[in-house]
């Protein structure tokens, strides 16, 4: 794969869809293998993808499912390659087990969910935001993955890359949990000078008797050499030792391997997690929002404010590992956080656990249509929770 | 003077012996696969990587190959190795697995990879049943077998792996049995000099999990069964000759250009046209 340099990065400003944002994000961000399945809202990404991918030296396919897709994309990885994929909600659901895989073999690669209305074939062209608890536990077996939440054309490009280097550097694959809003929306984006975007490339091991798969520091992230570059490196799914050997039976290189998996991701969560915050100190109320729901609540903010009401306002652009602290430090603010999200209560259960008896929590949920949850509805429960009710 | 197995040195010697069955066929496999690398003029595995999925024959690569070995989940091993020979083309990346992993579970990559004329070498080690998990029915299975999963003998039919992938697309298909041995290396070294897809069928023993069950309890049992039931593609005269039987032979070798080219050629024509511009 030659990176001729050329049409990589298309700085300068553009009229974008979310979609197409996307997959110039990830083009940006040195991805060069990209296989996906067709598939309601996400289908804009593989065609932009199929049209540019080769132009930059790198291999668009159309696999036969989204279980091909997961699995291609793996193989490119281990290839050397920066793989992607991207799907909606019955995609996601296929692609499952071998997130699971690429867990498991610590394998970087990133995953689109571009959401919609489910369970099942739902509402195929209509927004929702249910796959917050499968993006986290979406496949069996303990592990952690990340995952990242845009709100805009913009942050699609932006989060997509930011899903790239930390999938690179943490050897996990990374979930952009977009929603068919924020996917089929034009807006503006800004693609600065290739210069001015942090890059993360995973770190080749300096010798041949570098373990690929454990370290003596747990939560230190072993170096990943490419297939075919003399390692003879044996990947598998099954447990396995720092090496690679299968040890399907011994206790504690499960416990090992296991534990150092989640604790790279769980104890550099304050490293990953990144959120927008806003008018914590002085909060009459809070609100915990993420995606498309939060551009309700920038307009929610501002009607309340028109009314001297202010509003403590903690955006997730990463949902997963779940910013506790933060959410912590809110709750410690005010009496009531509002979740407004699109599906009937899903990241407010994961607020209620971390506030516990600091504040009160409350859901705003809305299915079906892809409706969004509008600026009056969230308003309006802000006026109702602080007991203003005016006109 | 001692002399090494000539197999050694594409071995990981420290995990040997295998794990295998006595009288599995899966060293044969192996055996042959290897010969054919040796005879090809190969002295290690570097040019390659292998990809298995989950079963008894995955585990003929790994651990045992010294080379690259993806170990995948059940059933995907030709996705995951399609990725990855596009990734990197300029290697042979070989699949060998099972009939349950290829053809039940994984059975629609397999016609798709046929179809594209991927350019991978599969070896399907087909022994007509899920041995790892104790011998239940596969979509190898014949007719009126009993087997864990058919205690009353098998209500389906079976697939006839060759004839499938020959009508999906790939560039070279054959079926041998264990007991084909110098047939099987000449058409494994044939395959390795091919692009696109190419597939072997290797019929193989299981004495232990779908042998002992239809009164074939060793290895040699089921490999005499073989033999009398092959007959070879070339004498095949009628319909009604081959029921029951097992064909043998090289059923296709064509020279389609294989889907890196494909893909590659495009990826060439587009940063012209673009350089152009």
């Amino acid at each position: 794969m030659v990176n001729e340099g050329d049409k990589e990065v298309l700085s300068g400003i553009h009229f974008w869809q979310g979609d197409i944002a996307c997959a110039e994000g990830a083009i940006a961000a040195g991805c060069r293998f990209f296989a996906g399945y067709p598939i309601t809202p996400a289908s804009e990404i593989a065609e932009h993808m199929a049209k540019r991918l080769p132009e930059v030296g790198g291999i668009y396919v159309q696999m036969e499912d989204e279980i091909a897709s997961i699995s291609a994309v793996i193989g490119a990885s281990w290839g050397g390659l920066k793989a992607m994929t991207a799907t909606s909600g019955p995609g996601f659901s296929l692609m499952q087990e071998n997130i699971g895989y690429a867990c498991m073999t610590e394998t970087p690669c990133v995953i689109v969910d571009v959401q919609r209305v489910g369970p099942s074939t739902g509402q195929a062209t209509k927004a929702a935001q249910g796959d917050v608890m499968q993006a986290r536990w979406g496949t069996h077996g303990d592990h952690e993955v990340i995952v990242l939440s845009p709100n805009s054309p913009q942050e699609m490009f932006d989060l997509t890359i930011k899903a790239f280097n930390l999938s690179e550097f943490y050897r996990v694959p990374v979930i952009v949990l977009a929603d068919e809003i924020v996917g089929h929306m034009w807006e503006k984006v800004h693609v600065p000078p290739p210069e001015k975007i942090e890059i993360c490339n995973r770190k080749k091991p300096s010798s041949f008797d570098e373990p690929i798969f454990g370290s003596i520091d747990e939560i230190k992230i072993p170096p990943m050499p490419r297939i075919g570059d003399g390692y003879n490196l044996l990947i598998t799914g099954s447990t396995h030792d720092e090496y690679g050997y299968r040890k399907t039976v011994d206790p504690e290189v499960h416990r090992k391997l296991i534990t150092r998996i989640v604790n790279k991701i769980r104890k550099n969560a304050d490293k990953i997690i990144d959120v927008e915050m806003r008018n914590i100190e002085n909060a009459d109320i809070g609100i915990v929002s993420f995606g498309c729901t939060s551009r309700s609540v920038y307009d929610a903010i501002e009607l309340a404010e028109r009314e001297g009401i202010t509003v403590g306002h903690v955006r997730l652009r990463t949902i997963w590992p779940f910013p506790e602290k933060i959410v912590r430090e809110l709750a410690e603010k005010v009496d009531f956080i509002l979740v407004p999200e699109m599906n009937l209560g899903q990241l407010v259960w994961e607020v209620e656990r971390v506030v516990g008896c600091e504040a009160h929590v409350k859901a705003i949920s809305k299915i079906g249509g892809g409706e969004m949850i509008t600026p009056e509805e969230i308003f309006s429960e802000i006026k109702r929770f602080l007991g203003r009710r005016s006109v | 003077m001692t002399h090494k197995h000539f197999a050694l040195k594409f071995l990981r010697e420290e995990v040997l012996p295998t794990a295998f069955c006595p009288g599995c066929g899966n060293g044969i496999v192996m055996n042959c696969f290897l010969k054919a690398l040796e005879e090809a003029g190969f002295h290690d595995l570097s040019n390659f990587a292998f990809v298995s999925g989950i079963g008894c024959a995955a585990w003929c690569v790994s651990p045992y190959f010294r080379s690259d070995s993806l170990h995948t989940t059940h059933g995907r091993p030709i996705a995951f190795a399609s990725g990855l020979k596009l990734a990197r083309p300029e290697l042979n990346v070989v699949v060998i697995s099972g009939d349950g992993d290829l053809v039940g579970i994984g059975g629609n990559h397999l016609i798709h990879a046929a179809r594209r004329n991927m350019d991978l070498f599969v070896i399907c080690i087909n022994n007509f049943n899920y041995g790892m998990t104790g011998g239940q029915v596969g979509p190898t299975t014949p007719y009126g077998i009993k087997t864990t999963t058919t205690p009353y003998g098998n209500p389906e039919y079976s697939f006839d792996l060759a004839r499938l992938v020959e009508s999906a697309g790939g560039n070279f298909v054959a079926r041998w049995t264990t007991v084909h041995v110098r047939q099987l290396i000449r058409s494994i070294k044939k395959a390795l000099k091919k692009e696109g897809f190419r597939f072997i069928e290797v019929v193989s023993q299981c004495p232990t999990a779908f042998g002992r069950r239809i009164g074939k309890p060793t290895g040699i049992d089921l490999m005499k069964w073989f033999l009398k039931q092959s007959i070879h593609i070339s004498k095949v005269q009628s319909a009604e000759e081959i029921e029951y039987k097992i064909i043998i032979g090289e059923f296709v070798d064509r020279d389609k250009p294989g889907f890196v080219n494909n893909i590659y050629k495009i990826i060439h024509q587009v940063k012209r046209k673009n350089g152009k511009d």
